[in-house]
């Protein structure tokens, strides 16, 4: 296996599907290559990025509240 | 307003049950909304769609789903739908967010460890708000793919029904949106902590 392999594999095995004998080829690479770690760890911190930079709280505008509350009143 | 309590005013169907959904949930959707459509406008008209359609569909609501999932499934769909009736303009490529190999298929370059643990990173307010910018730069099939699966939560099979795709689809779109994305933050996250 080489880099461009292990960037092709890198979803199936963060989500933890590749057949065992594929995730045995993929660890003797990354075992000797200190790119494709990095390169790994930078692709699970952006999963991870990507999850946590939408947990801020949402405030609803009162008028947003209102519009939808009329717009029921009208389905009903 | 508890799953219980959330369900009880949706069987019920009353204005007053409807009332307190809308109190209780329309934060949480607007927030969802705002991710999938990208501008205010329309991530507000799709609440106000979805919570309609949720008023509509009531007696189909089934007794073993939560109504946050329901609920939560509903926003994501008007909101889909929003984005499918916007003016469309030819999507970007990716490639050149991707990575790069020589012929052997070694990596181009090296790359440098990340300054700062990103959970530590995303703790500010304004790198959370970077994240968001370079998300939204990713192109549409992409984003959407990203969006659906990393933040909503959504299996592969439940993004592809949604998104009217393939799960091999989601897939291939869901790998290089992150690759993309990887490319895109990689300036900002290397060198020292800010």
């Amino acid at each position: 296996m080489n880099c461009r392999e292990v960037s092709d594999f890198l979803r199936e095995f963060v989500a933890g599907e590749l057949p065992p004998e594929v995730v045995e080829e993929f660890d003797v690479h990354v075992g000797r290559c200190p790119t494709c770690v990095e390169f790994m760890n930078q692709y699970r911190a952006t999963i991870a990025a990507s999850r946590a930079a939408f947990t801020e709280p949402c405030d609803v505008p009162d008028e947003l509240v209102d519009a939808i509350l009329k717009a029921l009143q009208q389905a009903g | 307003m508890d799953e219980m309590e959330l369900a009880a005013a949706v069987r019920a169907g009353t204005n007053e049950g409807f009332e307190a959904l809308v109190r209780s949930e329309a934060g949480r959707l607007l927030a969802v909304t705002r991710r999938i459509v990208g501008n205010e406008e329309d991530a507000r008209d799709a609440v106000q769609e979805a919570f309609v359609s949720a008023y509509r569909a009531r007696a189909q609501f089934g007794g073993d789903a939560k109504v946050s999932t329901w609920l939560h499934r509903i926003a994501v769909n008007a909101a889909l739908s929003k984005l499918r009736t916007r003016r469309r303009r030819p999507e970007e490529s990716i490639e050149d967010l991707l990575p790069r190999f020589l012929p052997n298929g070694h990596h181009t370059r090296e790359f440098r460890s990340w300054a700062e643990p990103v959970d530590q990173a995303l703790a500010r307010r304004e790198t959370a708000e970077l994240v968001r910018r370079k998300i939204d730069e990713l192109p549409e099939s992409f984003r959407m793919a990203l969006v659906l699966r990393d933040i909503e939560g959504f299996s592969t099979q439940e993004a592809a029904d949604l998104l009217g795709t393939t799960p091999n689809a989601v897939k291939l779109r869901l790998h290089r949106a992150r690759l993309a994305l990887r490319t895109l933050l990689e300036p900002h996250f290397e060198g020292s902590p800010s």
